[in-house]
């Protein structure tokens, strides 16, 4: 059976699903709904818990407490919240703490628009002073914000790295018809601040951390290829490409349905992991292309991920950028009948 | 063996002694003193242990309990975070007063404000030590700091406990007391656990010293202790 639900109800069913047991949040524009009906759930449910805190600082060190008390916990902000809450996350890679936050972009910069953007792409993959051990899922649809919830939770769990959902206004906002049945089964979570453990993300010495760090990036390399996700559509004869993530991946797909009813042999690439990038499935499908179109609401965010991952990659790519603002697909088919 | 000699608590991690505080830091005697009452309590089994940054930070592995070094002005809302989900643990947020009183102030207030039963412990120097003896809230009349050259003139001087008083729930436990007198000390921070353990928000401030920065000789340290003793009023200042 199908429930027909707000973007934002439903990754609050999703976390429950996914064996989230609290979250503590702050509320922000568009995301206030994944913070009231989990409060719902928990007035029904006696084992899970909520705590409205004073700020998204406190919102992201407390999903870090419940996590080190092996509790699985999660977080939800938008824009000024996600910059606040990078102390926290910035926290959470340094020791491994799987937390997961739900991010609903609102315009950037700044306080902006509360109603969406893609602005928010290098602040939630690379928002701390390190080098962005997070694991980042874009979502393109209201299925996708559940799928990607339960997910989220195990590779959090499983690898130890903190994990978004990156999603916007407006998927938070709309409502839809999906399928909320799914449920994710033992998370293998465990305390990790127990009997014998000390925990420290200070260091002394330029070699402590600089040792820290590369182990790091060797297991996130290891991870990386069983992490790393993207839908590709209609790419095994296309001679130009798509690149678009989240919702504007939605609209890209719509228009190249169009544009191949007008003869033209395009396709889509979309990153469904924006951290870590999923470089094998890009190197492997995007190769015979002629031309890529990388489009964004943002300044070149997505490309600049795309081409620091895939800098041989020696295709002319050509930026459609709309910096905090949406595009429909009959956009993006003009765009390219243009060009 | 000799009953008398003075003994380290069971629950301090021996490995990671001599302790990485400053000569004549109040820290250790702060620290000693909440071993011994986690010791007499028979708790450390049950206790977690978060620190802040600053010089809190240097206790990160000196109780061989579950500890965890935080950020700056965060270590309550982790603690908070933690307790939410453990209520049968012991929660203990060790900062310094800049971690308590300025850059997490917030969290201070609003955990007081919503009775969290987790145990804050606020050392108290007057100063921001681990970065070169800087104003901090709590940075006494005409104090010279590095950022007061001419003494601080500006502003009032932060009574933390007091503060909170007037939001504090009625069974929460506010106090404060000195480094310099450990044994009085000790019985605020069990009455401070204990107010945890019945569900309640409790803290205790510890005037501390720092000859580091203050630029002290012992005699010096021990009459500028002396004076902040007088200037932050010793003993309960909640505790009905």
């Amino acid at each position: 059976m199908k429930d027909f639900l707000m973007g934002n109800q439903i990754l609050a069913y999703a976390a429950l699903n996914a064996g989230a047991k609290a979250m503590f949040g702050y509320p922000i524009t568009p995301s206030c709904e994944i913070l009231e009906t989990w409060a719902v759930l928990c007035s029904k449910d006696k084992n899970l818990s909520l705590l409205q805190t004073e700020d998204e600082m406190a919102a992201g060190f407390g999903t870090i407490g419940s996590c080190l008390a092996g509790v699985p916990a999660f977080t939800a902000t938008a824009g000024p919240g996600n910059v606040l809450m990078q102390d926290a996350f910035s926290m959470a890679e340094a020791l491994r703490i799987p937390t997961v936050a739900m991010i609903m972009q609102r315009g950037g910069l700044s306080t902006s628009t509360v109603i969406y953007s893609q602005e928010e792409v290098r602040l939630t993959c690379f928002g701390g002073n390190g080098e962005g051990f997070r694991v980042v899922y874009s979502t393109s649809n209201l299925q996708e914000l559940y799928d990607y919830t339960l997910k989220a939770f195990k590779v959090a769990w499983k690898y130890r790295w903190p994990t978004f959902i990156l999603a916007d206004g407006y998927q938070a906002k709309m409502k839809g018809e999906i399928e909320i049945g799914k449920k994710n089964g033992d998370l293998n979570n465990k305390a990790i601040l127990k009997k014998g453990v000390n925990l420290r993300n200070c260091y002394n010495l330029e070699e402590e951390i600089g040792e820290v760090i590369v182990n790091y990036e060797n297991d996130y390399q290891k991870n990386r290829a069983e992490i790393e996700e993207a839908e590709t559509y209609k790419l095994e004869d296309a001679k130009i490409a798509l690149l678009a993530h989240g919702i504007v991946g939605s609209a890209a797909k719509i228009a190249v349905d169009k544009l191949r009813e007008k003869g033209l042999k395009i396709g889509l690439f979309r990153p469904i992991t924006l951290r870590p990038f999923p470089v094998i499935e890009a190197a492997k499908t995007l190769d015979k292309v002629e031309k890529i179109f990388v489009i964004e609401s943002a300044l070149g965010q997505l490309s600049s991920l795309f081409k620091d991952e895939l800098y041989d990659l020696s295709i002319p790519l050509v930026e459609i950028n709309k910096p905090g603002v949406g595009f429909t697909p009959s956009e993006i088919v003009g765009i390219i009948n243009e060009q | 063996m000799n009953n008398n000699q003075p003994r380290f608590p069971e629950c301090f991690k021996k490995d990671s002694k001599p302790h990485k505080f400053c000569p004549g830091c109040g820290h250790p005697l702060v620290l000693k003193a909440l071993g011994q009452v986690i010791d007499e309590m028979g708790i450390s089994e049950k206790t977690v242990f978060m620190v802040d940054i600053g010089c809190s930070l240097l206790a990160w592995d000196f109780f061989d309990i579950p500890t965890t070094q935080t950020h700056h002005g965060r270590t309550i809302p982790t603690a908070v975070g933690f307790k939410k989900v453990k209520k049968d643990k012991i929660v203990i947020a060790y900062v310094g007063d800049g971690g308590a009183y300025a850059i997490g102030l917030q969290h201070t207030i609003t955990s007081c404000l919503r009775n969290d039963p987790i145990t804050t412990i606020v050392v108290n120097n007057t100063v921001y030590a681990m970065t070169g003896g800087q104003l901090a809230p709590t940075t006494t009349d005409n104090e010279i700091t590095t950022t007061t050259p001419e003494g601080k003139k500006e502003f009032a001087t932060l009574k933390g406990p007091e503060m909170l008083k007037e939001i504090a729930n009625k069974e929460a436990y506010l106090a404060r007391g000195s480094s310099f007198k450990p044994l009085v000390l000790k019985q605020y921070l069990k009455k401070a656990i204990e107010t945890q353990i019945k569900g309640n928000f409790s803290l205790v401030e510890a005037v501390s010293a720092c000859p580091t920065n203050w630029k002290t000789n012992a005699q010096e340290t021990i009459e500028r202790v002396n004076e902040l003793e007088k200037i932050f009023t010793q003993g309960e200042i909640k505790n009905d």
